[in-house]
């Protein structure tokens, strides 16, 4: 069965290209342009893995993991957060929102399938 | 699994260029003693967006120069730097030459290298100016890491085949929930097993999954996780409703264009979808007015209801036309938008003050001429700048305000939209402009009209800048501005007082696709003629028409006018050749005017003007084709080439 993804991020050439990377890979993509969106999408459905920007206007990533980490169906979803400074300063606070791990910006779409796979089997 | 990333870049490089010019508008009218910290946010958001993508798609020219001025705006945001005027030029600066080299990327042309090398070199003696070699540090740092896999897990990573439930399960779990004051957190993650380590040089990595199941409420929460400084409003995070961040509000200029344009209900569309809407539309024009004709000879009531449903469906298609057309409408704003920065860089440079005045850039035209009309408007105002408006001292000594204005301004006109360009600055020196033609060697009389002798300055090779600056005076800008202008369908016109100022403005036609015409008769044949272009038309008196070798011209309005027999140009047997029994229309078009001998008026419609060049080579006199109500094809007349091409020096010999 196909996994569910939720893809966030405020710039919409970062989205198509996940999405078109991730739909060629088999699984079903929801896009979100920023914590509000992913938001609410989240209260409309379930996903099986969240990749999320973190700098994003109206609500940025660590926000956005927090506010998940809040709700009951999304305690325990792998919550990915994109990070172009990839200083402890940043992981720490990755780490302290809840996030299940943190990738580094810019990635490669192999890089990207090679998180999913390590996280979703 | 290589998906072509290619078809990506196109919607990149939209997204920057807008990231750059929000990026660009906030640096303006930033308050430099007391810059607003949303703006500041926006300014770096839209840096980093730029940045991230570029990285994600291979423009690494962008990325370094973005990085670094996403450090500086770091700070600045931090408030760890204070921003001064000579910092925002740098910014200003550092836009100027990411926009360079986006259009670089975007073209496939050679990147600006030396000034993107020049650019961190000056943004990178500002940071450590401010002495941070911590800053510095980081910055090696990231590119050590990005050299690496780019990711990492902040724990050992749950097995592939269960999700989060076995991390719980894990010992480890607990370990590093006891851990997780705030600063051992970066450790933890390092002291985990190796396997961490190695990840954490990967590009990505994983933490531990720190929220156990039953962990729901926001004071738990608080205390495991702390609060980050940097978010503009802290969020209050109670379990199930979230505050979103909306400090920006009140300033639709921080968003980010498309999201605003998002919240506000619009959407992208590819133009060639609404070129092909327009054309459709032409299609349904053209067979709802065949449906009018045949409506027309079909009698009793079937007919007169036929006749109201046809009526009905004419309204319809004309509301549908005008809708499409305006979708392609984009306010001139567009256009506009770009000169504050340009009057406020040239008017530093030439150390003149200028005041920039836009009026009407709600004003709306066609997507095309966004873009064609950039370069002439450029070179306009520059001119009003460099030449126009005079140092502080000499208005000063002639009893102007220090600082001179230049208007903007866009309106429309019927079916024209006129924009204009017009400073209150030294006026055209209508001397030396008719020196400069005698010099070289134009036509002209000393009894000219002001009009007449604006225009000269359209000749190529004519400045009268004393000194060529570097900016406009090289004399080869007002002829290209005109052609620009022409091949667009306008027309530009000068007026202007000396001591006091001169306005340039634009004529330019409403839409492209759809013309108002007259359609007139050659033998068998249709033309259509643009309304615009046409002066009247009448039938001549014998001692109207004269002849001057083997060609008649006319005596109309005191002057001789070029005669064109149509079916003479259009090679149409059958029509009429005595100009008497004949209908002269006269057209102008710019600052030529000719008679038309046609065989007959037919009346007044809108057609909608085909394009023949995919199929045909380019005629002169001839802009395009429609389709009458009755089928036939119409030839419409473009007047400019035919005005052109017709032997209008048959004029001048006359007059001279």
């Amino acid at each position: 069965m196909s996994k569910n993804i939720l893809v966030v991020d405020d710039s919409v050439s970062i989205r198509q290209m996940v999405e078109a990377t991730l739909k060629a890979a088999q699984f079903n993509v929801t896009l979100a342009e920023d914590g509000q969106d992913a938001l609410d999408k989240c209260s409309r459905g379930q996903f099986d893995f969240v990749l999320t920007d973190q700098n994003m206007p109206r609500m940025d990533g660590l926000s956005l993991i927090k506010a998940l980490r809040g709700k009951a169906q999304f305690s325990k979803t792998p919550i990915v957060v994109l990070t172009t400074e990839s200083s402890d300063d940043m992981k720490q606070k990755g780490k302290a929102a809840g996030a299940t791990g943190w990738m580094v910006k810019p990635f490669s779409p192999d890089v990207l399938l090679n998180v999913l796979k390590r996280v979703l089997g | 699994m290589s998906i072509d990333v290619e078809q990506f870049h196109g919607v990149f490089f939209d997204e920057s260029e807008e990231h750059l010019q929000a990026m660009e508008d906030l640096l303006m009218t930033i308050d430099v003693d007391a810059p607003d910290i949303e703006e500041l946010n926006s300014i770096f958001r839209a840096a980093h967006s730029i940045k991230g993508g570029s990285g994600i798609f291979g423009f690494d020219r962008l990325t370094g120069l973005t990085h670094i001025m996403e450090t500086l705006l770091d700070k600045a945001r931090n408030q760890s730097i204070e921003l001064d005027t000579a910092i925002v030029d740098l910014f200003l600066e550092t836009v100027d030459i990411l926009k360079a080299t986006l259009t670089a990327y975007r073209e496939q042309q050679p990147l600006p290298e030396a000034e993107i090398a020049a650019g961190i070199a000056q943004l990178e003696a500002t940071l450590s100016a401010f002495d941070n070699a911590p800053k510095a540090d980081s910055v090696q740092n990231q590119d050590a890491i990005e050299e690496d896999d780019g990711f990492g897990f902040f724990d050992d990573l749950p097995e592939p085949d269960s999700t989060s439930e076995t991390v719980e399960a894990s010992a480890d779990t607990d370990d590093l929930f006891g851990d997780l004051a705030f600063g051992a957190e970066a450790q933890s993650a390092e002291r985990a097993a190796p396997q961490a380590t190695t990840e954490e040089e990967d590009g990505f990595g994983f933490f531990d999954d720190i929220v156990t199941p039953d962990v729901n409420n926001s004071p738990q929460s608080d205390e495991a996780f702390g609060f980050f400084e940097e978010l503009p409003e802290p969020p209050k995070t109670p379990v199930a409703s979230v505050t979103p961040i909306q400090t920006a509000a009140k300033k639709p200029a921080t968003t980010n264009n498309s999201s605003a344009a998002r919240e506000s209900g619009s959407i992208r569309v590819d133009t060639a979808k609404i070129d092909g809407m327009v054309n459709l539309v032409g299609e349904l024009v053209i067979t709802q007015s065949m449906l009018s004709m045949i409506g027309r000879d079909i009698e009793g009531q079937s007919g007169e209801m036929l006749q109201a449903a046809i009526d009905e469906l004419q309204r319809n298609t004309r509301e549908i036309q005008e809708s499409v057309m305006s979708m392609r409408m984009l306010p001139v704003n567009m256009t506009f938008n770009r000169f504050p920065r340009v009057v406020r860089d040239l008017s530093q440079k030439l150390g003149k003050q200028v005041k920039l005045v836009i009026e009407g850039g709600a004003t709306e035209i066609d997507k095309s001429l966004i873009e064609k009309l950039v370069d002439p408007l450029t070179h306009l105002v520059r001119n009003s700048i460099d030449h126009g408006i005079e140092s502080p001292q000499t208005r000063a000594e002639a009893g102007k305000p220090e600082s001179g204005t230049v208007i903007l301004s866009a309106q429309q006109k019927g079916s024209s939209i006129i924009i204009s360009i017009s400073d209150d600055g030294a006026g055209l020196n209508r001397e030396r402009i008719m020196d400069k033609a005698v010099q070289n060697g134009l036509p002209v009389s000393l009894d000219m009209p002001d009009s007449d002798v604006w225009q000269l300055i359209f000749q190529p090779g004519f400045s009268t800048a004393a000194e060529v600056t570097d900016v406009s005076g090289r004399g080869v800008g007002m002829d290209v501005v005109r052609r620009n202008i022409e091949s667009i369908g306008g027309r530009i016109e000068i007026e202007s007082n000396l001591g006091k100022g001169s306005s340039f403005s634009i004529h330019l036609p409403l839409t492209l696709a759809i013309v108002d015409g007259m359609c007139v008769t050659v033998g068998e044949q249709i033309f259509v003629m643009p309304l615009l272009n046409i002066i009247e038309s009448f039938q001549p008196k014998p001692e109207q028409i004269q002849t001057i070798g083997n060609d008649n011209v006319l005596w109309i309005r005191d002057e001789y006018w070029p005669l064109v027999p149509l079916h003479q140009m259009m090679q149409v047997d059958d029509a009429i050749a005595e100009p008497t029994e004949s209908i002269i229309v006269l057209l102008e078009s710019g600052k030529n005017r000719f008679g038309v001998q046609v065989d007959a008026l037919m009346g007044q419609q809108q057609v909608v003007i085909k394009s023949l060049e995919k199929h045909y080579k380019k005629v002169a006199g001839v802009a395009g084709a429609t389709i009458m109500g009755d089928g036939k094809v119409a030839l419409i007349i473009d007047v400019d080439s035919m005005a052109q091409s017709c032997q209008l020096t048959i004029k001048h010999e006359v007059c001279a």
